[in-house]
């Protein structure tokens, strides 16, 4: 590396170290904000859970039943089964978190309700799977975050973001799949 | 993954895109460009949880302007929403958005929309959904 780059690349590093403090100091008065009315008002938090769990339930049966339909490719297949898998970890944790709460977790619907609910029947393709899970998981993503400011338990809240980076992860993955172009805007969950 | 997908959901979201501008030119009073918009916004941030013709982990929303609250009934509703009473307005619905636990606490959404621009296109999108007649033309 040359001098003129390695210069380049010390300019960069303390330009980001200079940004990082300017940022956690913004966001640091935001979360106080945030917490502090969070402390004011009573907790919400088993039923905001609950919600997050139905989700997760129902994009478990969405991965099991079109995994099961044969319309995909193996390499498809797999990746599929992957998601399923951290849908199954979501679920796993948040019912334990409901039931330490002292909650009773929600129960997945029928498969027949999903079918009908999703219109699975109608899935007539890979391409038309991809593109019915690209939708969920985006909403999902988004999902998550619009809900962490209901919480008033921060470590959930953190659950909560890292749930919502995994389903990013998958929408990512799915849409690049899908071949769509990744949005122009910032903010792609907000 | 292979090009025939790819195509395949382009020309896919093309169609629908053509038919969606259809639908909502032939609804009175509702900005298209705001209809597509709010459809845009309604796929991020609310299909988590809404379909337009399903109920799923929420009621679905297909002619949601104009019915009275808490009112499909294939849809099993929080006993706060089914003391909320009334009708869903565009008025109504952007503060159910903006607050969904101030307007009726203990239901079952917690989701909510801070930016009015964003509430303001969503409730386009939902109007453009729904039947034209009922409480949807009175603000």
């Amino acid at each position: 590396m040359g001098l003129i780059q390695r210069g380049a690349v010390g300019d960069r590093r303390n330009f980001l170290a200079g940004a990082g403090v300017v940022t956690l100091g913004i966001g640091a008065i935001g979360m106080t904000t945030a917490r502090a009315d969070a402390a004011d008002r009573p907790s919400n938090d088993v039923g905001v859970i609950q919600t997050a769990l139905a989700i997760e339930h129902e994009g478990i049966a969405a991965y099991r039943i079109a995994g099961k339909s044969g319309l995909l490719s193996a390499s498809t297949l797999k990746v599929a089964l992957t998601f399923m898998g951290h849908h199954q970890q979501h679920r796993d944790s948040l019912a334990k978190l409901v039931t330490q709460m002292g909650g009773h977790p929600v129960q997945p619907k029928t498969d027949a309700d999903y079918i009908a609910d999703l219109k699975l029947g109608t899935l007539k393709s890979e391409s038309d799977i991809v593109a019915l899970a690209t939708t969920l998981e985006r909403g999902a993503a988004s999902a998550y975050i619009g809900q962490i400011n209901a919480l008033k338990d921060p470590q959930i809240a953190r659950l909560f973001g890292s749930i919502s980076a995994d389903e990013a992860v998958h929408w990512t993955t799915l849409n690049n799949a899908a071949g769509t172009p990744i949005p122009a805007a910032a903010y792609l969950f907000a | 993954m292979r090009p025939s997908l790819s195509l395949a959901l382009r020309l896919s979201t093309a169609a629908t895109a053509g038919v969606l501008a259809l639908v909502i030119a032939a609804r009175p009073g509702i900005a298209a460009d705001d209809a597509a918009a709010g459809q845009a916004l309604f796929k991020t941030k609310c299909t988590a949880c809404h379909s337009v013709d399903a109920d799923r982990i929420g009621p679905r929303l297909q002619n949601v302007v104009g019915r009275p609250v808490a009112s499909v009934p294939t849809y099993s509703y929080s006993p706060a929403l089914k003391k909320l009473g009334g009708g869903w307005t565009p008025a109504r619905l952007d503060q159910w958005l903006s607050g969904t636990q101030k307007m009726a606490p203990g239901s079952k959404m917690f989701l909510q929309v801070d930016d009015p621009a964003q509430r303001r296109l969503i409730v386009a999108y939902l109007q453009s959904v729904s039947e034209p007649s009922g409480l949807a033309a009175k603000k």
